[in-house]
């Protein structure tokens, strides 16, 4: 029997074509996927739909995220993006403790709103233990208080035709080109309806501090954390967000990240 | 593939001088083996591009940043002999300027995890990386699927990948032979073979999936056992993680020993299905037509 069925030669070629292969695989052939133009990279972004409609029907409307015990906070909520916002306007309600601001809810609603942090503390109010999972990939368990983003939806009485939620941001994310841009995001009404989905204004039993959003952010727990927006100023109602920013629904959104994050 | 194929239909009759080439991978093996190679180089690539979007490791539900639960880190730091990568395991740290932590050229070194050789987009891009990392998982599972459906009809699980006693047996006679870089070329695979795809197959792969499904808020709420059942969800991370560099292992035994095993023979088994064993009289391996039956 031959013990190798190759000569040397054979398999030293064979390994260095092996070789090459592999200092080939990273470089840059596929940065070209980075662009949002790309009509590959639309194709293969058409597994995030999939992955909504999957994750849609195996957890349904109401399935709650886990929650977990007061054992389980160890530690700060771990702040991300904007942690200190120094728009004027944000700056005035801070220096008098958001007792001028309000929380606007307008769009497709019967009874538009605006609701002082002090209203929305008087209505009922839900606490909940929850992992907060951000997109980069860590973990935070925090105590989460606030009202039911569904009790002010039915207060506002939602039109029909309403389709999503949008979430009006006082922080300025990034000074564009054409000026400052603050943060928006927006989520659909079966996530907005949920039991879990608060308008947080309190956090591990003390008020949100600023750098977690303060006065108010939302809590959307079957998502990740680049889903529920802080410093929110105004929940507005629509049929369709391809009107705001570049029409993908939210700040990073319009920078290639997919809307539903679920995963 | 032709006169192959008309050598073993009159094999029965008189040898031919292909009489030793056998069909040995169907057409649902070698297509779902190629989707894989294709779907693993691509998840490999942009998971290490996610990885480095928060590149430490940790064991438990949480990320530990008030507290210390880390296992795996990498991290640059300015030190007095200019910018330093670092790769701390369990506590240990390791200097690993150029590749972990650090890398790039002179004039443009990067504070990354992985360097850019090693992920796509070569550039830091979370988010293409994640349009590409799940298409692929989506292609990857569902190629499992097919091949399993196909490999339960066709026989190829109960015919080439169940180890039975006799695999057992020859184990540790397989293992010396894979030692001295003995190969015995005939149409069933031999005991480490059985296993090794068997592992991927039916162990690492599945964890895979499920670990990074574990990592799904989503998910959470649909099936909350799955993040406990691993540990919680920062350790269905690590492993995930984990079984990346078994898989990586995998794929460097598995390219070295077809290079020693004769790699034109190998490729042609996975491209037309054919490949050529040994000579009847030279092995104590069952021949190709018995083996069949």
């Amino acid at each position: 029997m031959k013990r190798f069925q190759i000569s040397r030669r054979g398999f030293l070629t064979s390994a260095a074509l092996g070789a090459s292969g592999l200092a080939l695989s990273g470089c840059d052939a596929f940065d070209s996927l980075s662009s949002t133009d790309s009509r590959v990279r639309g194709v293969l972004e058409g597994a995030n739909d999939l992955t909504y409609r999957v994750q849609r029907l195996l957890a349904g409307r109401d399935s709650l995220a886990q929650e977990f015990t007061e054992a389980d906070i160890r530690q700060p909520q771990r702040p991300n993006g904007v942690t200190a916002p120094d728009d004027a306007d944000y700056r005035a309600f801070q220096s008098n403790d958001f007792t001028e601001w309000r929380l606007e809810v307008s769009g497709l609603v019967e009874k538009p709103l605006s609701l002082s942090r002090e209203q929305l503390i008087a209505m009922p109010a839900r606490t909940q233990i929850t992992r907060h999972d951000c997109v980069e990939g860590w973990s935070c368990i925090a105590k989460w208080t606030g009202t039911p983003l569904s009790l002010v939806l039915d207060e506002a009485k939602v039109k029909p035709q309403a389709r999503y939620a949008v979430f009006h941001c006082m922080d300025t994310i990034e000074n564009g080109l054409s000026g400052r841009i603050k943060y928006y995001g927006s989520i659909d009404l079966i996530d907005a309806r949920h039991p879990q989905t608060i308008l947080a204004y309190g956090l591990n039993g003390k008020p949100l501090p600023v750098e977690n959003g303060a006065p108010l952010r939302v809590r959307v727990e079957r998502q990740l954390g680049y889903k529920m927006p802080k410093y929110i100023r105004k929940i507005e109602l629509v049929d369709s967000f391809t009107q705001m920013g570049d029409g993908k629904g939210g700040y990073w959104e319009d920078r290639g990240y997919d809307w539903y994050g679920g995963i | 593939m032709d006169n192959a194929a008309a050598g073993e239909m009159q094999s029965g009759i008189k040898p031919a001088k292909d009489d030793r080439l056998v069909y040995r991978q169907s057409a649902w093996t070698r297509l779902t083996h190629w989707v894989w190679a294709l779907a693993l180089f691509f998840l490999l690539l942009t998971g290490l591009q996610i990885f480095n979007a928060h590149p430490s490791l940790y064991i438990g539900k949480q990320s530990g940043f008030s507290f210390d639960n880390s296992v795996l880190s990498f991290s640059a730091e300015n030190t007095p002999d200019g910018p330093k990568g670092y790769t701390d395991i369990f506590g240990h740290r390791f200097d690993t300027t150029g590749v972990l932590g650090l890398s790039g050229g002179p004039d443009d070194l990067h504070a990354r995890a992985f360097p850019a050789w090693a992920t796509i987009p070569s550039h830091q891009d979370l988010a293409t990386g994640r349009v590409i990392h799940f298409f692929f998982a989506w292609l990857l599972s569902g190629t499992l699927l097919i091949w399993l459906i196909a490999s339960l009809i066709n026989g190829h699980l109960r015919r080439d990948l169940a180890p039975r006693v006799a695999d057992l047996k020859r184990l540790p006679g397989d293992i010396a032979d894979h030692a001295k870089l003995k190969f015995h070329h005939s149409r069933n695979y031999n005991t480490l073979q059985k296993l090794a795809y068997g592992g991927v197959l039916f162990v690492l792969l599945p964890l895979m999936i499920l670990t990074g499904l574990a990592m799904s808020p989503s998910m959470n709420a649909a099936v909350p056992f799955l993040a406990d059942l691993f540990g919680g969800r920062q350790t269905a991370r690590t492993i995930h993680f984990t079984i990346m560099l078994l898989l990586v292992a995998f794929f460097i035994i598995h390219m070295l020993m077809i290079l020693a095993a004769g790699p034109l023979n190998e490729l042609r088994s996975m491209i037309t299905g054919w490949y050529r064993t040994d000579p009847p009289t030279s092995g104590n391996e069952p021949s190709a037509r018995s083996a069949r039956s």
